[in-house]
């Protein structure tokens, strides 16, 4: 099986403190440090499950600068056999369709029977899979917590719906699906994978290399515009419980036995 | 000059530290309050490849530069000593010795199993009587026909005793150079053998969850074929060995002064005091900036060191620094952490309190901070 993730490199919300920027207009970057997005990397995972027991290959791709090697090497040093670095200072300021417009070109050059991305992104608003998907004209299944391999023309994924409840879909081959946290249990990138995948050159693509031009991608085609950043200021209703954390663990079963939480 | 990690050593640091806080955190504080060396965290270091860092496939390491190592091994200083320890041994002093300096058939037998982490090793240096003056080890071997008798004990000794010990490298006093001084040769000692016992050694103060071990020798003998490279070369193994050791407490050092900067910062945030975050006053907020500038400096100092030895440069000098300097920035900003943690930072519910204990061992072990400064004076022309 073909299997294609495509990955996005995001600051790492467990290393940072995420600071809003004076002026409003995004985070503070300056000492960000970055990582490859937590949905994606469950993504990779299965995909290299469904690889070891079906065989096939898995390529890993991104759209980014070229810091987004990083992301890519990582994936491949974890198992991924391939990567793919879409990269243009033309795709700046791409909208969410923007970036599933530059994926489709580069998915449209190759020959894939599943094609994953994470349910979102940290810094992302989780269009993309659906969008792309959608432009491919490929079937679709977003929050996916369980895939099964039926055959090479279909296989069986599980969706977890409102309320914990857990639904079972037969979809058919090639689609898309977005993957959700919790779907397996990721590796740790191995220290000698990643000497392993030190010297794999990795193609960059250019907006050129994919019949892509400022009409479709980048700011200027962008129709969603961030116009403002702010930490919402706090509301009522939130009730700060303190104490020692034995009195703050009574309180909370009480509160939650009052509001009928607990039985 | 380019002081920008590669992409391969960003990815490691990112993989060993998510490793580190999801494997070892967790366990670090009940492992140091039992006093317990864990099997189960050991098994899986090796998986992730923590062994072996800079040995050749050949012989079933991973690979990779010395400056790889030192960054794993600061990553998982960062959450605890103890780990930490048990990595910096195994690869600096258990498996180095035998890399460098051991011949084709030694290297083939052992190195495999070391660099899987299926087996740990020792290094027999230090004695009751021999800390600092190591040359002046009193455990000696005869060569007998065939065969080493090695008579003495060493103290201290790291991953000497645990289940999956093989056995040690032990600096024994093989004759008398013509000069007079003592011929120092290592001989390599194999767990089980008749008249070698390794025992583990109980209540330290630091690196609880570590294995540290007492080894005694009595008419043990082994195959004259166990000799580690040359004989009369043990002193100059040890020294090349140290050199190595040295690097990976520094790391220790900057990794621990890391955590302790992290936990000192974070708790200046979140505990309040006379109605704002401690962190605002400013004689607070200093002690974190000194943090912050001696970390730096810290990093800078080792990384360039270990730059000069994956580069085949003299290192001897910067590694003797480095050692010295991450020990002690390490110990300042322990201090730091626990004075801002106030009563809390005394009591074992807080890492501080561990990392407070486990600093003291960085200015002891592989040469106390006073050796540094003889050895830094050395080779500055100073004495």
């Amino acid at each position: 099986m073909e299997i294609l993730v495509c990955v996005k490199r995001v600051p790492d919300t467990a290393e940072n403190e995420i600071v809003v920027n004076s002026k409003g207009s995004d985070i503070e970057r300056g000492d960000l440090v970055y990582s490859v997005n937590e949905w994606d990397n469950y993504a990779v995972e299965e995909a290299i499950q469904i690889r070891d027991n079906v065989g096939g290959t898995v390529t890993v791709v991104t759209v980014g600068d070229d810091e987004s090697e990083e992301v890519l090497r990582r994936e491949m040093a974890m198992g991924a056999d391939k990567g793919i670095l879409l990269s243009d200072d033309l795709f700046n300021g791409s909208d969410g369709k923007g970036i599933a417009t530059i994926l489709k070109a580069e998915i449209q050059k190759g020959k894939y029977d599943l094609i994953m991305t994470g349910a979102l992104a940290d810094d992302g608003a989780g269009q993309v899979g659906g969008m792309l998907a959608a432009m491919l004209d490929l079937p679709y299944a977003s929050l996916v917590n369980k895939i099964k391999i039926v055959s090479d023309k279909m296989i069986r994924v599980g969706r977890e719906i409102e309320g914990g409840n857990q639904e079972i879909n037969e979809i058919d081959l090639p689609c898309v699906l977005s993957i959700q946290t919790g779907i397996n249990e990721p590796r740790y990138v191995g220290i000698r994978g990643i000497r392993k995948v030190a010297s794999v050159e990795i193609p960059v693509h250019k907006a050129g290399d994919l019949g892509l031009d400022g009409t479709v991608v980048g700011a200027s085609a962008a129709k969603v515009k961030k116009v403002d950043y702010f930490v919402p200021s706090m509301g009522e209703g939130a009730e700060m419980l303190e104490g020692s954390t034995d009195e703050i663990v009574d309180k909370l079963i009480e509160l939650l036995k009052a509001k009928g939480g607990i039985k | 000059m380019d002081f920008a990690l590669s992409v391969d050593h960003e990815i490691l640091r990112d993989s060993v530290r998510k490793f580190a806080e999801k494997e070892i955190q967790p366990v670090a504080r009940e492992l140091d309050k039992k006093e317990e060396f864990s099997y189960e965290t050991m098994q899986k270091m090796a998986e992730l490849g923590l062994f072996g860092v800079f040995v050749s496939e050949k012989y079933g390491g991973q690979e990779m530069d010395y400056l790889s190592y030192i960054i794993a091994t600061e990553e998982i200083a960062r959450v605890d000593g103890s780990h930490a320890a048990t990595v910096a041994a195994e690869n600096s002093l258990g498996i180095g010795p035998i890399y460098y300096f051991g011949n084709e058939a030694q290297k083939q037998k052992y190195l495999p199993r070391l660099c899987s982490g299926e087996a740990l090793w020792g290094f027999g240096l230090t004695e009751a009587n021999a800390g600092s003056d190591a040359a002046n080890s009193k455990t000696s071997a005869v060569l007998d026909g065939d065969e080493w008798v090695i008579n003495g004990s060493k103290i201290f000794i790291t991953n000497a005793s645990t289940k999956i010990s093989a056995g040690v490298t032990v600096l024994c006093k093989t004759g008398t150079r013509s000069d007079g001084k003592p011929e120092l040769s290592c001989i390599l000692v194999e767990t089980g053998t008749p008249g070698y016992e390794a025992r583990v050694m109980h209540d330290k103060m630091m690196w609880r969850g570590s294995n540290t071990s007492s080894l005694f020798f009595e008419d043990c003998r082994v195959p004259k074929e166990n000799l580690l490279g040359e004989r009369g070369h043990g002193f100059h193994q040890m020294m090349k060995t140290l050199d190595g050791g040295r690097l990976s407490i520094g790391a220790m050092g900057l990794g621990g002064a890391q955590g302790c900067f992290e936990m000192a910062l974070r708790y200046s945030k979140e505990r309040e005091q006379f109605g704002k975050p401690i962190g605002k006053f400013q004689v607070n907020a200093f002690k974190l900036a000194d943090m912050a500038l001696e970390i730096e400096c810290a990093r800078l100092l080792l990384y360039k060191a270990c730059w000069l030895r994956d580069n085949d440069m003299p290192f001897s000098k910067e590694a003797a620094m480095a050692k010295l300097h991450c020990s002690e920035v390490m110990r300042n900003c322990a201090n730091h952490a626990v004075q801002l943690h106030g009563g809390y930072g005394l009591m074992q519910e807080f890492d501080v309190e561990r990392f407070y204990r486990d600093q003291k061992l960085l200015e002891i072990g592989e040469g106390t901070s006073e050796v540094q400064r003889i050895v830094i004076a050395r080779y500055i022309g100073a004495l």
